[in-house]
């Protein structure tokens, strides 16, 4: 087990990656913001945070995301879907996907597919706490990233939030857990 | 994550775990019909056989817009325009159906325990769209759904059923399901539409007075009399019954706590619920209806995988 991120380190990155978007996305006016459900609506809870400390909270626009009938996996077996929650048109928005970490990009894929049912953005970005970059699947790249990783398939990314895993900070485990 | 059967027989198969996760997924589904576009690609690569031996407007298109809304290719079965009126049996007309790669069956069937037959001898997943007066389980889940929407939740919560118990199936699904889920149940009717040793086989309540029934539920869920089903005279006539078990505004308005009303269609105006009564603010059968979509499209989807899809 090794620690990509300890828990001052998170908080600085997310403190980062929120004033880079803000840097793209003057006071939010036409931009919202998408957690993807239901690991990287931790990251986005955090982020939406950060931001009402730097903008009218009121120019927020939040909303959550969840992909599971939108699956490419489906023949593997069945999974419960989380809440879907967008309360506000994306039509004409751009559009800031939200997930904790980019490994394959399917889940990219598929919440694109799930997306465009809400209405067609005129622009959909990517920010993601942890890149894994040589083990990308499909053509999908972030546009803000917290850390690159270099790590091969047995391993796993594991990203532990305070309210449910007791610490913040972020790990790579083998592929035996240790 | 699967529920505990591969096929929805009936809510008597179901445990109280299934009950709760058919019932989460369809909130899910719910919000997918609030959507600008409301359908997902789940069951692209599933094809659905709607086969409908008995007639039905409300589940028949309940269910084909569920099975669009996934995205699964769906065929539809009516009794008359087929072979079966050339005398073909249940099972050669079904397995010839499925030699043409079908994943998904759901049945409706005027003999009790047809669904149950099909799943012992065809490899695709069943679900009952009704089976004679046996059970309709996606009946009882939109009823469980639509309480739970209502009320909040069914643990504790007090429903009488109310009319023609003994040739409904309606009835034995919302019985099995509300006991499953912890709620108390009454039914009430005239004694000839009660079957006799309710109270000792389900454990609920058997109340042979309207008011009675209707001063101490919740939910009052007023089922249709089945004339079609009665081959020997059971109550005087419709007036008679209208006068003793119909629920107008009037009664309603006469009791000490203000209940809810759901009927699972379709009604017989003025005989088991008066139009005062089903059109007022009190009734819930409207959203019944629109629930019913969404509980169909979380069991297709949730037994999606059983079926063909497994392999």
């Amino acid at each position: 087990m090794k620690t990509v991120l300890n828990e001052q380190q998170l908080a600085i990155t997310i403190k980062r990656l929120s004033r880079q978007l803000l840097e793209n996305h003057m006071g939010l006016r036409d931009t919202v913001i998408i957690g993807i459900q239901p690991r990287g609506v931790y990251l986005s809870d955090h982020v939406v945070e950060e931001l009402k400390t730097l903008v009218p909270p009121e120019n927020i626009q939040y909303g959550k995301l969840d992909i599971t009938f939108y699956r490419d996996d489906i023949r593997k077996g069945i999974l419960l879907p989380n809440h879907t929650v967008i309360p506000f048109s994306i039509e004409n928005k751009n559009v800031v996907i939200i997930d904790d970490v980019l490994h394959t990009g399917r889940t990219v894929r598929a919440a694109l597919d799930a997306l465009l049912d809400f209405g067609r953005p005129s622009r959909v970005e990517l920010f993601t706490l942890i890149d894994r970059r040589f083990s990308r699947e499909l053509p999908i790249q972030p546009d803000y990233v917290g850390k690159c990783i270099d790590s091969i398939l047995s391993q796993r990314v594991k990203v532990c939030w305070k309210p449910r895993d007791g610490a913040q900070e972020v790990l790579l485990l083998e592929a035996d857990g240790a | 994550m699967q529920l505990s059967v591969k096929h929805l027989l009936g809510i008597r198969d179901l445990t109280p775990q299934d009950i709760q996760v058919i019932l989460d997924t369809a909130i899910q589904f719910k919000e997918v019909l609030q959507r600008p576009v409301k359908k997902v690609p789940s069951l692209r690569e599933i094809t659905i056989l709607n086969l409908f031996f008995e007639n039905s407007t409300r589940t028949r298109i309940s269910f084909e817009l569920a099975e669009k809304r996934l995205s699964a290719d769906t065929i539809n079965f009516t009794t008359s325009a087929s072979s079966v009126a050339k005398g073909e049996t249940l099972l050669d007309t079904v397995n010839n159906v499925l030699s043409m790669k079908v994943d998904m069956v759901v049945i409706r069937h005027s003999a009790s325990g047809a669904p149950h037959f099909l799943a012992q001898h065809i490899p695709a997943a069943i679900v009952n769209a009704g089976d004679g007066i046996n059970e309709h389980p996606t009946q009882g889940l939109l009823d469980a759904f639509s309480i739970r929407e209502k009320l909040g939740a069914l643990e504790g919560k007090k429903v009488a059923i109310i009319g023609d118990i003994m040739h409904s199936r309606v009835a034995l699904s919302n019985i099995y399901l509300l006991k499953k889920m912890g709620a108390e149940v009454t039914v009430a009717g005239p004694p000839t539409l009660i079957p006799k040793y309710m109270q000792e086989a389900f454990d609920v309540r058997v109340e042979y007075d309207l008011r009675r029934a209707l001063e101490w539920c919740d939910v009052a869920n007023v089922l249709r009399i089945q004339l079609e089903r009665q081959n020997q005279v059971l109550f005087s006539s419709l007036r008679e019954y209208n006068l003793a078990y119909g629920i107008s505004k009037k009664l309603l308005d006469s009791l000490s706590k203000e209940i809810v009303i759901m009927h699972p269609g379709p009604i017989n105006r003025g005989v088991e619920l008066d139009s005062d009564a089903a059109d007022s603010g009190q009734s819930i059968i409207l959203q019944q209806v629109e629930n019913g979509v969404a509980v169909r499209m979380a069991v297709l989807y949730l037994l999606s995988g059983a079926g063909g899809l497994s392999n």
